[in-house]
């Protein structure tokens, strides 16, 4: 099975508090530590899970700059065998329509059963996988936390509201959007990133894929800090006083039997 | 200015509580709008009926092969039954993320995912909020809606329009919708198993996150529970790295709690993770991160390591 998985390299929230430029039109970059997006992680090891039981080949994509390719390599230590980095002017500051717009420049150069991505990524829109499929005139399924593979088909579990799942019989060529949980991602060391560090990561432009970008669909205005309730009381002190201080609080709200 | 349509999620004969959350928002874009409300599914009389006390207009769609709502099968329907410029809005939910995009292209539509605020419109602009970076930023947009508009609504942001004045039609598009064949076909749902504890029923919850780090460490909060007299539960990345049993994840993926007090402890506070706590609990955070989400809906926040500050408030609970 020819496996296409698109990853996306990401300010890593773990890491970074975010905040707001001065300027007040993006979040604050400089310094930021930026990593793989957490649901491409899943994305990559299903599909290595899968060609292990069917044979096959993993190819990992990303749209970005010459910076996204050290995400590829990651991904390549992974066990994925060949990458392939989407760079062009054109793209920057593209929407999901955009980056799916450039994806499927890739997708009909080779041929795929298969193609995943993360259920979504730092910008929360989980987008990118739906618009792809849609595009492509295949099948979709979004939130993927379960795959098997049948003659031609897939089973696949769809994570719904309430820790159910929703299982789905689905034709190949299809996409899938993977949510986290679906297995649990192989450790990458240093070692690792350095046996692909001179696999050769071929690049394409947009013209080289004969698609071209879009304007955004949406507009960023501003950026600010949201504003949810009236904000937590917060306790000072050491850790001792403030423990101190919470039993009080808990016994009075019945926090403690 | 186009006409908006709201798509309705129900299950078991019953419309989804953010049936009535979409008439608020529709309202927000246009607050004199007839809205169309799509009801599709198999056997809907009842939804149908109740929902038209809310909107103008019910285009009901009642067909077998969408009696288990395809997103596949739905999303060619609504392209054959919608206007070029439909505005339309559904919730953000897992049938939403699997609708919506796809739906966007189709209509050639600009898709707008998970909105949390809509500020009105401006000529043919449409302003709305939205979030990034897990809820710790959110971004103002605009978007051109000449062309008609595929939003998704995040449930729980605005509130349910319980005016029910609308005194609607009930009108049946099954025919318009046609036969749809879909290369994707809805076998069965898999319902959660049980766990040992049901933390649903929990008066107190000790809920750890990320902030635990290791899988040993989910012994300092099992001991803190203990101490309390309270359950462990737990956020997502918890259950996914399978260091806790899925019965005791809290969020939309997860169980609904309604506990008198909740503490989150090395929780950020996911709108997914905060949609699964309801009944207006007394909230504890804890959390490393000053600007971590979860400090905007607690009641007390605690800047702190949990590491360090479980341990300490469990001596304390222990000696009060």
């Amino acid at each position: 099975m020819e496996i296409l998985v698109c990853v996306k390299r990401v300010p890593d929230t773990e890491e970074n508090e975010i905040t707001i430029s001065s300027a007040g039109n993006d979040i604050e970059r400089d310094d930021l530590v930026y990593s793989v997006n957490e649901w491409d992680n899943y994305a990559v090891e299903e599909a290595i899970q899968i060609v292990d039981k069917v044979g096959g080949s993993v190819t990992v994509v990303t749209v970005g700059d010459d910076e996204s390719e050290e995400v590829l390599r990651r991904e390549m230590a992974m066990g994925a065998e060949k990458g392939i980095l989407v760079s062009d002017d054109a793209f920057k500051g593209a929407d999901g329509k955009g980056i799916a717009t450039a994806l499927k420049g890739v997708v009909e150069k080779e041929k795929y059963d298969l193609i995943l991505t993360g259920a979504q990524a730092d910008d929360g829109a989980g987008q990118v996988g739906g618009m792809l499929a849609a595009m492509l005139d295949l099948p979709y399924a979004s939130l993927v936390n379960k795959i098997e593979v049948l003659d031609g088909k897939l089973k696949v579990g769809r994570e719904i509201e309430g820790g159910n799942q929703e299982m789905n019989e689905i034709e190949m060529p299809c996409v899938l959007s993977i949510q986290t949980g679906i297995n649990e991602p192989r450790y990458v060391g240093i070692r690792g990133i350095r046996k692909v560090a001179s696999v050769e990561i071929p690049t394409f432009s947009a013209s080289d894929l004969g698609v071209s970008a879009t304007e955004p669909a949406l507009k960023k205005v501003d950026y600010f800090v949201p504003e949810m309730g009236e904000g937590a009381e917060m306790l000072e002190g050491s850790v001792e006083e403030m423990a101190e201080k919470l039993v009080e609080l808990l016994k009075a709200k019945g926090g403690l039997k | 200015m186009a006409q908006i349509f709201a798509y309705i999620a129900h299950k078991d004969g019953v419309a989804d509580d953010t049936a009535l959350e979409l008439v608020t928002a529709a309202k927000a874009i246009d607050a004199g709008a007839d809205v169309t409300a799509i009801v599709v599914g198999s056997g809907v009389d009842a939804v149908c009926d109740a929902v038209a006390a809310s909107y103008k207009n019910v285009w009901k769609i009642d067909k077998a092969d969408v009696a288990y709502p395809n997103a596949e099968i739905i999303r060619a329907m609504l392209v054959k039954i919608l206007p070029g410029d439909a505005i339309l809005l559904m919730a953000h939910d897992t049938f939403g993320m699997d609708l919506g995009p796809g739906l966007s292209i189709k209509m050639d539509a600009p898709f707008a995912p998970d909105v949390v605020g809509i500020d009105g419109v401006d000529g043919s602009t449409l302003k709305m909020v939205r979030q990034e970076f897990g809820g710790q930023v959110s971004t103002h947009v605009a978007c051109d809606i000449v062309s008609g508009a595929v939003i998704t609504i995040r449930p729980g942001a605005f509130a349910a329009d319980e005016s029910k004045n609308a005194g609607g039609a009930v009108m049946d598009k099954t025919a318009d919708a046609g036969d749809v064949t879909a290369k994707r076909k809805f076998l069965e749902v898999v319902e959660a198993e049980a766990g040992d504890v049901d933390i649903t029923k929990s008066e107190v919850l000790v809920s750890v996150g990320r902030g635990i780090e290791e899988e040993e460490n989910i012994e300092i909060a099992r001991e803190l529970a203990e101490a309390m007299g309270a359950d462990l539960s737990c956020s997502r990345p918890i259950v996914d790295a399978k260091w806790l049993e899925k019965s005791r994840q809290v969020g939309t993926s997860g169980q609904t709690v309604k506990p008198k007090v909740y503490m989150a402890m090395g929780i950020s506070g996911s709108f997914q993770h905060l949609g699964g706590i309801k009944g207006n609990p007394f909230i504890v955070a804890v959390n490393k991160n000053p600007k971590a989400p979860i400090f905007q809906v607690a009641d007390i926040g605690i800047v702190a390591d949990i590491l360090e500050f479980m341990p300490e408030l469990t001596e304390k609970v222990k000696s009060a």
